[in-house]
């Protein structure tokens, strides 16, 4: 491994402590009280202390963030599938989606709540409801850009609607996918989280409001820094996939001359 | 009715757009291309060339005339036919050797007997590549080639499935002169081994003049036949050829006429 391919490693975390360490500078030298922004010392001894409620109340929300957002890649793959594919679907649904996109979420989840009750439900669905927009724009992004050229080739050879879908159509639109699911995941822990503090007795969105209730502000920046965490993760594990199924898109410009 | 000819255009014309801002690309235009023969089609850009293969292969439906196929009139996109484009189009997902297997994968009767007889389609493949000395690349991805490479490849796909119709577009027109010129000879010998009808738009006049058996000049826009030079050179033709003064007339005289038709 060089040297310049180390430092590329290490600068991320190199970064975030040195985040972590103004921060914990600026609390000391200002003598900022806990109840307004605790250190990050006193965060990270809260976490250990809270580690079991913590763990437990962050476990749900990565189950309903995922499920919400597998949701979003079924629904939003398939919803840009077609509007991509035909312009009757897109002229018709396209203002649709675009209106419902602008409803902010958090004035949503009161009516889901109205119809699934608090907790899990509305969780998912909020989830889902913010993160499959971005998977649908790309999709179809991606189909509405096939080179005529290359439509052409395949219509000449004989090749139905179906077969220019799935021989042409999917595989290129593999990279913009890729790249939706990397803004659709944090996304959807947005959504997650916020429906868990509006109406939820479990899960981190929960904990943080229940525990700012109590002024515990060293505990609802645990939770903070919790979620954080987790997206980046999330986020890490989209990279991991999309490197592994898009190659192609990644190529280098090196001929063979 | 049916004249012999195995590819009938009889006057076709097409008008672009609608109202005001249509555009007549192609007026009253007629040509016959026999089996097996190879022509070529120049004329000035915008001249409606390119319309003209669009039109013979069903992508694009004239406004008026008739053109067959075979004994069929044209009506849809005619299945089966191999096309190569200047861009070659290739697919980055793909290998080299994938990609040259596409037509087989969508043509019948290959379509049906891929999934049984993988191993032989795909050797198929690999002794094709090796004809236009890709041999050794039908592994790589198509990004990982050199642009002649790449339309080798392009070429190979276009006519591994053995269509009856081929149509090229310009298909060296991104390539520098030596590469070019190497691939008309990898064009030539396909073209011997395999005797599909073929049709060759281009710019190039010594290329239509290399490759093809007649020339046709089509005028400025709206696209006519304005002249027809028969090649009768022998065949397999080599570089030495263009050098020789039968063919240099040849060559001429196409330059002669589009520059007549440039004045007018």
């Amino acid at each position: 491994m060089t040297n310049a391919r180390r430092f590329q490693i290490a600068i991320p975390w190199l970064v975030g402590i040195g985040l972590f360490a103004v921060w914990e500078a600026v609390c000391r030298l200002f003598d900022i009280p806990p109840f307004v922004l605790p250190r990050p010392s006193l965060v990270f001894a809260t976490m250990l202390d809270y580690r079991g409620p913590l763990l437990q109340h962050s476990v749900h929300t990565l189950f309903t963030t995922v499920v919400g957002f597998v949701l979003a890649v079924a629904g939003g793959t398939a919803i840009g599938l077609a509007v991509g594919a035909s312009s009757f679907v897109y002229v018709g649904l396209y203002p649709v989606l675009i209106a419902f996109n602008s409803i902010p979420k958090v004035a949503l989840v009161p009516v889901i709540v109205i119809w699934f009750g608090i907790g899990t439900v509305p969780a998912i669905i909020t989830a889902f409801s913010i993160a499959f927009f971005p998977i649908t724009v790309n999709i179809a992004t991606g189909l509405a850009t096939i080179e005529p050229e290359m439509r052409d080739v395949l219509r000449s050879l004989g090749a139905n609607r179906w077969e220019i879908l799935t021989k042409v159509g999917l595989p290129r639109s593999m990279p913009y996918l890729f790249a939706s699911l990397k803004i659709a995941i944090t996304l959807a822990f947005i959504g997650s989280v916020i429906s868990e503090t509006v109406a939820s007795n479990i899960g981190i969105g929960y904990l943080m409001l229940s525990a700012s209730s109590r002024f515990e502000v060293p505990l609802v920046f645990a939770g903070l820094l919790i979620v954080g965490a987790m997206g980046v993760g999330m986020y890490a594990v989209c990279v991991f996939f999309e490197h592994r199924m898009t190659r192609w898109a990644f190529r280098s410009q090196d001929l063979i001359s | 009715m049916h004249t012999g000819s195995f590819v009938s255009i009889r006057n076709v014309s097409l008008v672009y757009g609608e109202a005001e801002e249509a555009i007549l690309a192609v007026q009253d235009l007629s040509l016959e291309i026999e089996k097996g023969e190879f022509v070529a089609v120049v004329g000035p850009s915008g001249c409606g060339k390119s319309s003209l293969l669009k039109l013979v292969t069903g992508l694009l439906q004239p406004t008026a005339g008739e053109i067959h196929v075979g004994d069929e009139k044209v009506l849809r996109p005619i299945r089966g036919v191999g096309m190569a484009f200047q861009n070659p189009t290739l697919m980055p997902w793909r290998t080299t050797l994938d990609n040259i297997m596409l037509p087989f994968e969508i043509v019948e009767p290959h379509k049906r007997l891929i999934g049984r007889n993988r191993a032989k389609y795909t050797a198929q493949a690999e002794q094709l590549l090796a004809t236009v000395g890709l041999g050794q690349f039908g592994s790589r991805f198509p990004w990982e080639l050199s642009g002649g490479m790449q339309q080798r490849a392009n070429l190979c796909r276009a006519v591994i499935h053995q269509p009856q119709l081929l149509m090229l577009d310009e298909p060296f027109g991104a390539l520098d002169a030596f590469t070019r010129e190497g691939l008309w000879s990898v064009m030539q010998q396909l073209w011997i081994e395999k005797r599909f009808t073929g049709m060759l738009v281009t710019h190039d006049l010594r290329e239509a003049a290399f490759l093809a058996d007649r020339v046709f000049v089509i005028s400025q826009r709206p696209g006519r036949v304005i002249y027809e030079a028969t090649t009768d050179i022998p065949r397999p033709r080599t570089l030495h050829t263009t050098f020789e003064p039968s063919f240099i007339a040849i060559v001429h005289e196409l330059r002669e006429r589009i520059s007549q038709e440039l004045n007018v």
